[in-house]
């Protein structure tokens, strides 16, 4: 039997490679759902923004917001009331148009809990738009939010694939089952979606903002990594994202294409400021300098990362401070901070996940950072736990049982990550992240203040004050900033790794 | 036999009443819950509460288990959260997936090490006695995970003579000759251990067999030795052999995890898989159930068969 199904297999020679017009992407895991509204995870983000527009979008290459379905906005003086004005004649996939009521319709979903479609939830992320106090249709083009309170990360929010709006009579027609039908005004339409096959797109040929070229996308979830570099090598697939740095090799070869794109995301571990040696900022400016970054991102990471100089992703190009040096890597100073610090208890329980979102090669990454720490004088022991296990434990503050932990963020606005894990309020009794305890009023007042600032040169000063304030306090050793990255067949062209992580398909040839 | 049968089924029934308390209990112990696998970083006290309660995980752990236990003896093993659909469609879509793989791979390793191993012991000693032997140690020694890998490299990548992963073709496929194609190398990595062993158990079972005295006095009479082998000694070895293949489909089934994984097929391994990393406790639940209760029934039927074949065993 083995015998026939082999022979068979031979009298078909070369497989057939995938069709023209058809890009097929590898994708890292089922998605959970196509409503943008209940999505949580990157891997369905990438889907998402191909089927649907937000009021607005980030510009290519960047992380600066640009209309979409919007033609444009006002925002109030105080920074408290938005006003867009809706693009003319743009209609859902399924004909209906995309006016001021449908866009009230997506935010009350989402906000309202007395809405008729809120039951079609849970909306995990709603609360990047709980500013919000009232959505009102003004005209048919014409839709306000008013705000409880300034929030400039608002815009940015809207860009970020929770804010993409979907059709509301899609929502009434699909009910709980409108993330496995849903209608948006992107560049494909939906089709299909096999369970554990994959989801395929077809293209939206009125679409707004230019057809696309490609009849179709497939997207296909391979969760094994060997796995996608194997259909990738053999021509199974057209494209893949989240090439494990090991097989990166392998791919510079003429028969494909290496995208890379450094992203907004921050690795770095954090330190216990209550109890144990990180409670003296020498020794965090220590461990700071004593671990070489240059060869985590060189050597362990294959150079898919590049060397963090403090909470701010260079990719928020307009709030990061470049002139800001990355602590470099000196043993000699950390010993002889170590030194000045007088300290004598030097062990330290280091916290180390077997992988997660973001988390890049957790564990080659904790071994190399023990042993740059042991050089120095550190004693460093590890204990490793499974990514949910290990948020678990992170999450509710270190107190007690670890001095420093591994983890990683990805945002879509530079307020984010400081604001919930750098401030005094955000300790984790007070249900933030500051699983380190880091407390700086300046920083504290600086965060705050950015956040209300509408104006983005303004909020960019602040941010990077910010970052140079908490780069001297060292609350976390800075480690990288993760490069992203996906590779295409030599046959696929005009494709830019999006900063946001996104995958943005809909201007994409193939050959 | 039918009293015989109904028996067995009902004390199977506390077994799997066992299953659901130990595969609630585990899923309710371990660290980590679906909330802080649906929110990442953004886990904060606040949301996870809101979560949990919306998927009702905030009653009392008695009150939670009653409440599944009565469902699922109504048919509704509840919906999944991460994949957005109810439990018991997702379990039988990926138990059909490994069906079509194990079930494959049982044959397979059934016919290939039951072949074996009669060859292997009508030649004992023999030169196919000692090739057999070889290759036998050679599949029993190298995990399934790593052959299905170095399948991929050669059969996929290198020579592009079969698909690397997935069930079906994305574009065209869908008949039975593109399932046959995306079979092949699961199908063989996963039987390659079974295969091994049950050729050793299938050639010591023949041996014995094979030294008693009714042979001897079926080989006096002139009977030919090809009927001899098949007819005389396989069937009495096959008292001895079943058991195995009954054990081996239950490893083939439990091996089918890995080789899901690296092949990519659409089964409910790697179903359970996913399922226990983003904490989908129903999915989880229901998918243990659901295999063990597999397991339960097979075991029973390979008991009855077995009790047909020798009629000292029914008691």
């Amino acid at each position: 039997m083995a015998v026939s199904a082999l022979a068979l297999c031979a009298a078909s020679p070369a497989l057939a490679q995938t069709p023209a017009g058809v890009l097929i992407v590898g994708q890292i895991a089922e998605p959970k759902s196509l409503d943008p509204a209940a999505d949580t995870a990157v891997n369905d983000f990438r889907i998402l923004v191909n089927l649907y527009d937000g009021l607005v979008r980030y510009k290519s290459g960047t992380l600066e917001v640009e209309p979409a379905l919007a033609e444009g906005w006002e925002i109030s003086e105080g920074g408290t009331v938005y006003t867009f004005t809706l693009k003319e004649g743009v209609q859902f996939h399924d004909g209906t148009p995309v006016d001021a009521e449908a866009v009230k319709f997506n935010f009350d979903r989402m906000l309202v809990e007395d809405h008729p479609y809120h039951d079609t939830g849970p909306f995990p992320l709603a609360f990047f738009f709980s500013a919000i106090t009232q959505t009102e249709a003004v005209d048919a083009r014409t839709v306000k939010f008013t705000l409880n309170e300034p929030y400039a990360p608002f815009l940015s929010n809207l860009a970020y694939p929770t804010g993409l709006i979907v059709s509301p009579a899609g929502v009434k027609a699909g009910g709980k089952d409108f993330g496995r039908s849903p209608v948006g005004t992107g560049p494909f339409k939906f089709k299909e979606w096999r369970s554990n096959e994959a989801v395929v797109l077809e293209k939206n040929p009125d679409y707004w903002d230019g057809a696309p070229e490609l009849e179709a996308l497939v997207f296909r979830p391979i969760t094994d990594a060997n796995t996608r570099v194997a259909e990738m090598l053999s021509g199974g697939i057209d494209m893949m994202v989240e090439v494990p740095p090991t097989a990166l090799a392998q791919f510079r070869t003429q028969d494909f294409k290496l995208a890379e794109q450094a992203g907004p995301h921050v690795w770095f571990l954090i330190l216990n400021m209550k109890d144990g040696p990180f409670a003296d900022k020498l020794l965090r400016q220590a461990a700071n300098y004593a671990i070489n970054k240059k060869a985590l991102c060189g050597d362990v990471l294959e150079g898919t990362a590049a060397v963090s100089n403090g909470p701010v992703a260079p990719a928020f190009s307009w709030a990061y401070d470049d002139s800001l040096e990355p602590y470099p890597y000196d043993p000699e100073k950390a010993k002889a901070l170590i030194a000045q610090s007088g300290a004598t208890d030097l062990s330290v329980t280091f916290y180390v996940t077997e992988g997660g979102s973001g988390m890049l090669d957790p564990i080659p990454m904790g071994t190399a950072i023990q042993a740059d720490l042991k050089a120095v004088g550190f004693d460093v022991k590890i204990e490793t736990f499974e990514w949910n296990t290990f948020l678990g434990k992170v999450n509710p503050g270190l107190e007690g049982q670890a001095d420093m932990a591994e983890m990683a963020w990805m945002t879509n606005d530079p307020d984010t990550l400081p604001f919930l894990t750098l401030r005094t309020a955000a300790f984790p009794d007070q249900g933030g992240f500051n699983s380190g305890y880091y407390s700086n009023p300046e920083v504290d007042s600086l965060l705050e203040e950015a956040r209300k600032e509408t104006d983005q040169d303004k909020r960019g000063a602040l941010y990077r004050k910010m970052a140079g304030i908490v780069h001297d306090d060292a609350p976390w050793v800075f480690v990288a900033n993760w490069k992203q990255n996906a590779v295409t067949s030599a046959a696929v062209s005009h494709f830019t790794l999006q900063p946001s992580f996104l995958l943005e398909l809909g201007k994409v040839t193939k050959a | 036999m039918t009293g015989y049968i109904l028996r067995r089924l009902v004390s199977a029934i506390p077994v799997l009443l066992g299953i659901t308390v130990i595969v609630f209990l585990i899923m309710a112990m371990i660290p980590g819950d679906p909330a802080t696998a649906i929110l990442g970083s953004y886990a904060t006290p606040e949301n996870v509460a809101r979560i949990n309660a919306s998927l009702g995980l905030d009653k009392p752990l008695v009150q939670r288990y009653f409440i599944w236990l009565g469902h699922m003896l109504t048919g509704d093993f509840g919906r999944s959260y991460a994949l957005n659909r109810p439990v018991l469609d997702e379990i039988l879509d990926r138990f059909s997936a490994t069906m079509v793989l194990a079930g494959t791979s049982f044959v397979l390793c059934a016919i290939l090490g039951v072949l074996a191993g009669v060859v292997s012991a009508a030649r004992q000693y023999g030169w196919a006695d000692r090739a057999i032997t070889f290759v036998v140690l050679i599949g029993i020694s190298v995990p399934s995970f790593f052959l299905g890998m170095m399948m991929i490299l050669i059969f996929a990548v290198r020579l592009k003579w079969l698909p690397v992963s997935g069930m079906y073709a994305i574009y065209g496929g869908g008949d039975l000759a593109d399932l046959a194609r995306h079979l092949a190398m699961p199908a063989l990595a996963l039987a390659a251990v079974a295969t091994g062993v049950i050729a050793r158990m299938a050639r010591s079972a023949m041996l014995e067999v094979l030294r008693q005295d009714y042979i001897r006095t079926a080989r006096a009479k002139g009977v030919s030795e090809t009927r001899v082998v098949l007819r005389h000694a396989l069937k009495a070895a096959m008292v001895s052999i079943l058991p195995v293949l009954g054990l081996q489909a239950g490893f083939v089934l439990s091996g089918a995890v890995y080789i899901e994984m690296v092949f990519q097929w659409p089964g409910v391994g790697r179903m359970l898989v996913d399922a226990i990393l983003k904490r989908d406790i129903l999915l989880v639940q229901g998918g243990v159930v659901f295999v063990a209760a597999c397991y339960v029934v097979f075991n029973i039927a390979v008991d009855v068969v077995q009790g047909l074949l020798d009629p000292r065993i029914k008691a």
